[in-house]
Formats: structure tokens, C-alpha cells, sequence
């Protein structure tokens, strides 16, 4: 009995949420008194598996070929079949992210395990069954999926346990895996790649998240939204009337039909608070809201508010806060 | 062409919020009850398939009585067949039982060119059923497709949308797909369409009826995910606290002391 961990990769550099849900592995192996596994598919990918030993596996089964060069759903999720046959795990995790929610689906349906999607918590009954938490009803209702058979299977959110302390004299091996893709893998062909907006902090990692709405007014309206990200060193994000207008792209997109988001601070800005807005940024552990009517619902789930005009406030809070910071 | 759309009748967004927990799993939740917002972008991309590549649309749903609503919705935007699975036999199926039940009838359809599904539903929102589906009938998946460039009757080629950027991927007919936001925004049903939609008959497909149907597969027996301790989400404590101020500079001044003292900075 195993713990198995599905690390994701994107454009060959781990997805920061791999490493919280490894850590949290880690602390549920050790409740179990159980070996930590992780898994990673990818061309190139044998400093990840390493970096997976260093946050906390005790080995990583590696399927590294040229097969696995591009994300692809039925050749990776083949590749973590062959990988759950080889650690016989208990419990599988892997990150809510796109390309490992396919891979760990399709495996899931595949080899007929239960699976709790977006979960946000996770723990274990006094048998050692987890227990997932997770939000359903976009977040109005919470519930802990329970599994009748093992293995049990979940995907976590971004920003759900904290990411762990590496430590790179840790120890483990290295295994690679021998996959034999099926037709229906080998079938997907990826003809082309075009990467998006190199460089930009996605809304789901970010510890700070700076989203404008209807009171951007505009594609420029951005300008200091952005500035005042980069000051803290947080992302921007958007609710859907300002992407429905074109002023940002959608993965900018907060909300019911966008991310969820779950950062230290998040600052709405010329938003006035639809119940679908707030679907998306309401677990936020600190809500700011700036926003020229003082009776926008926005302020109803607001710890800290300021009634004014953005294009005034957003500058005037990008200054302070570079003092505040030094920076 | 064949272009069959999976749909689900869930709550109204703007009620998400009044659910209560108790009634989840009933018949009646107690809102206003819709097609699944997410499966409007997936009812849309079947019509513009329709009408490009010269097929047909078949929109298909599993639920009582109620779930006509699902249907009507989709007629009314202008899908021509609707088909509706019924069985108390389904009752507390998790989404593999589903799954199961919607590629049995799937498979009855025959010579479905793509499954389309939305994204999830709002309301379970597992976002298991287009996977489950692509693994039972034995077709490739696609999730997050942000537009489908071109269809023929051996292979399909669309742009998936990841976290990095976006894929173009060809993969061989029949396809599930499951869709994004970005690829359309749906129409709203013209007059013609609501008075087809109502007259239209939705009867219940059993289970008997399938062929492959395996009751084995489905229900809450075959489930192996169970919902427990549904509750809502601790309430944000406390009242907005306004920064006031006699310029905004202070008031900024106010605010960054505060986040600073909160450890969120």
C-alpha cells in the first residue's frame, strides 16, 4: 500500500501545485506509515524527479520519451495507469490542473477507481480511507467525498496546502517506466503549439490577485491594475464583463465561468460583485474591494473597502505599497 | 454528419448560492432550474457543426421529468432530436454510472461523428462524464477545446487550450470534445424554436430499452464516490471595514499598514 502522486509539467518546468499536493502526500504517507510514489511524463523531465524526491517522495516512476514530448490525454493517462500498476497505491492525487485532470480522468475511467475532483482538503478516517473535500454548487455547498473501494482517487486545487520544504539530500530512485501506448494514444497528434502570454503569473498560483471589471473601463484600464500587481508581485485578473468586452484575454477570468482563485489578498477593483464573480474569489483569505458605488455587493463579502474612483485609489495604493515595501 | 450533445439540467447561476444542503439529491432543490450554462456553449458548437460541415444535431440527457426542461432548451436553440434516459435504475449513479448509461445510448444512436459535452456541470461539477464517456465508447478525448478547425468523417482537428498555451490536435471520428467558453457564445432561442421545443414529446428512455445496458454499471449500488457531510462554507466573518481618509493617499497610506499588519503582503 502506497501513496501515488501525479506531478504535473508544463513546457517542462513542474506546475507549482504538484509540490503542495506532494507535501500533503507526504504528510498522509506518514499517518499511514506508507511509501510516497510520484509520477511524472514528460521528455526531459529527469530534474523534476528528482525535485519530487527532494519535496518528499521516496521515489518517482518516470515515463521520459519523445511519446511524451507534448501533453497528450490518452498517452499520459496510459503512462499513469502504468505507473498506478507498479506502486499499487491506496490513494492517488494529482493536481486540478489542465492536462493531468484529463490524464488522471481518463485513468481513473479506465481502470474503473473513484475519483473526487477539485478537492481542497483531504484527510483520512480512522482506517486510513480518505476523506476529499470538496465544493460543489460553485462553492455554496462544500462536501467530503467518501470512496467505497481502493485505490481512492482525487485532484486538488492550486493554493490548497502550502508547498513543501525541499530538501535535496533526501534520497530515492529514479524508475523509468516501460509504457506501451495504446492506438487510441497513439492516434492524438499534436500538430502545432502556440504559448500564451509568456511570462504571466496564472491567476490559480498566485499568492496576490489584482482583478478589474466593469469599471476598468477599457483595455488601457489594465495599465495600473497591472502596476500594482507587479509591485506585489501578484497576477491580474478579471471579472466576465471586462473579458466579455475584450479587454482581457479569458484566462484572466475570475469567477463561476473562469478560475477559482484562493490567494492571501485579493483586490477587486471597479467590480461590483455578481453572486457568479463571487463564486470564483470568495475563499480569498483577505477581500479588498475599490469600487465607486458604496452599495456594490462586493463590499457585503469585503474585509477592507474604499469608496472611490480606481484610476485615483489603484495609483495611490501602487505608491504606498512601494514604500510599505521598499521596494 | 452526426453531432451528439450530452446536456444537463441544473440550478440557475444568479440561486447557486440558495441550494440548501439537505435538498441536494432530491428531486426538487427548491430554484430555478436550467441547461447547465456550461453545456449551452456545447448545444451552440453542435449547431454551428450542423450547419458547416452539413449534420445533424441529437441532444441527449439523463433525468426524470424534469429534465425535459434540458431538452426544450436545446430544441429551442435548434437541435432536431432529443433523446431522454429515465430509469429508477440511474438513481445515485456517480458520473462512471452515468457514463455508462449515456455511451450505451450513444452507441443506439450510432454514427456519432463528435460527442460534445460542456466543460462540467454547475452543479456537481465533476467534469467526469466527457472523459467517462471518451473511455467507454473507446474514442479519443479532448477537453478544453477553444475552437474545432475542421471535421471529416475519419478525423476532427481542434485548438485544446492548456495553462502554457494552446494545442492544435487531430484526432480520429467519433470524438468526445468537451468545450470551453471561448468557442462561441450561445444563441437564444428564436419564437419558431420555443414553439417547436413545446411541441415536441420527450419520452422517457428505460433502461430495458438500451441495448448494453448494464445495470451492474449503474446507480447508486455501482457508485464509488459518496457525497457526505454536505454543509455550507464557513461564512466570511466580520463586516467590510471602509478606509476613509482626507486624501486618498492617506487612505492608501491606511490600507497598507493594515494588509501589512494582516501578513498578506
Amino acid at each position: 500500500m502506497s501513496i501515488l502522486v501525479y506531478i504535473a509539467q508544463s513546457q517542462g518546468q513542474a506546475q507549482p501545485v504538484s509540490w503542495e499536493v506532494l507535501g500533503k502526500a507526504r504528510a498522509l504517507a506518514d499517518r499511514l506509515g506508507a511509501p510516497l510514489a510520484a509520477f511524472v511524463a514528460g521528455q526531459g523531465v529527469g530534474e523534476i524527479a528528482r525535485a519530487a524526491i527532494a519535496c518528499g517522495a521516496d521515489n518517482a516512476l518516470v515515463a521520459d520519451e519523445a511519446a511524451f514530448a507534448q501533453f497528450r490525454a490518452y498517452a499520459y493517462a496510459e503512462a499513469f495507469a502504468a505507473a498506478i500498476a507498479a506502486a499499487q497505491p491506496a490513494i492517488i492525487l494529482a493536481p486540478a490542473v489542465a492536462g493531468a485532470r484529463d490524464a488522471a480522468a481518463l485513468a481513473a475511467a479506465q481502470l474503473h477507481i473513484g475519483l473526487a475532483t477539485d478537492c481542497q482538503g483531504l484527510d483520512l478516517d480512522g482506517e486510513g480511507n480518505l476523506l476529499a473535500e470538496r465544493p460543489i454548487f460553485a462553492g455554496n455547498i462544500v462536501t467530503t467525498v467518501v470512496f467505497k473501494a481502493r485505490p481512492q482517487m482525487a485532484t486538488v486545487r492550486s493554493r490548497s496546502f502550502p508547498p513543501p520544504v525541499r530538501d535535496s539530500a533526501r534520497t530515492g530512485q529514479i524508475i523509468p517506466l516501460a509504457v506501451t501506448l495504446s492506438d487510441l494514444a497513439l492516434g492524438e497528434e499534436v500538430l502545432g503549439f502556440e504559448v500564451a502570454e509568456a511570462g504571466e503569473l496564472g491567476v490559480e498560483n498566485a499568492s496576490i490577485v489584482v482583478s478589474g471589471g466593469r469599471g476598468v473601463k477599457g483595455p488601457g484600464g489594465f495599465a495600473p491594475l497591472r502596476a500594482l500587481a507587479q509591485v506585489l508581485g501578484g497576477a491580474v485578473g478579471a471579472s466576465r464583463a471586462a473579458v466579455d468586452a475584450g479587454w482581457i484575454p479569458y484566462p484572466h477570468q475570475v469567477g463561476q465561468t473562469g478560475k477559482t482563485v484562493r490567494p492571501d489578498l485579493y483586490i477587486a477593483c471597479g467590480i461590483s460583485g455578481a453572486i457568479q464573480h463571487l463564486a470564483g474569489m470568495s475563499s480569498a483569505k483577505v477581500i479588498v474591494a475599490i469600487n465607486k458605488d458604496k452599495d456594490a455587493p462586493i463590499f457585503g463579502i469585503a474585509r477592507y473597502g474604499i469608496v472611490g474612483d480606481l484610476f485615483e485609489v489603484v495609483p495611490a495604493l501602487t505608491e504606498a505599497f512601494k514604500v510599505r515595501l521598499g521596494r | 454528419m452526426k453531432f451528439v450533445v450530452c446536456v444537463k439540467l441544473t440550478p440557475d447561476t444568479e440561486q447557486l448560492a440558495e441550494v440548501q444542503p439537505q435538498d441536494v439529491g432530491s428531486d426538487d432543490l427548491g430554484v430555478t432550474m436550467v441547461l447547465n450554462p456550461w453545456d449551452e456553449f456545447a448545444v451552440e458548437e453542435a449547431l454551428q457543426l450542423q450547419e458547416r460541415f452539413d449534420g445533424a444535431g441529437v441532444a441527449v440527457t439523463l433525468g426524470g421529468v424534469n429534465a425535459t426542461e434540458a431538452l426544450k432548451r436545446a430544441v429551442a436553440m435548434g437541435i432536431a432530436e432529443a433523446i431522454r434516459l429515465s430509469d429508477p435504475a440511474f438513481a445515485g449513479s456517480d458520473a462512471w454510472g452515468t457514463a455508462h448509461a449515456l455511451a450505451q445510448a450513444i452507441k443506439q444512436i450510432g454514427d456519432a461523428t463528435l460527442i460534445l459535452t460542456g466543460k462540467q456541470s454547475v452543479d456537481g461539477a465533476s467534469g467526469l462524464v466527457a472523459p467517462g464517456l471518451a473511455v467507454r465508447l473507446g474514442a479519443p478525448f479532448v477537453s478544453q477545446v477553444a475552437k474545432v478547425l475542421d471535421v471529416t468523417a475519419e478525423r476532427v482537428t481542434v485548438l485544446r487550450a492548456l495553462d502554457a498555451g494552446t494545442q492544435t490536435v487531430r484526432v480520429k471520428t467519433p470524438a468526445v470534445l468537451s468545450v470551453s467558453k471561448e468557442i462561441n457564445e450561445p444563441r437564444y432561442p428564436n419564437y419558431t424554436g420555443i414553439r417547436k421545443a413545446a411541441r415536441m414529446q420527450y419520452p422517457a428512455t428505460k433502461a430495458a430499452q438500451i441495448p448494453g445496458l448494464n445495470l451492474k454499471q449503474v446507480g447508486a449500488g455501482a457508485a464509488l464516490t459518496a457525497w457526505t457531510d454536505l454543509r455550507k462554507p464557513p461564512a466570511r466573518a466580520g463586516k467590510c471595514e471602509f478606509i476613509l481618509g482626507a486624501t486618498v493617499a492617506e487612505q492608501a497610506h491606511t490600507l497598507a499598514e493594515k494588509l501589512a499588519a494582516e501578513k498578506v503582503i
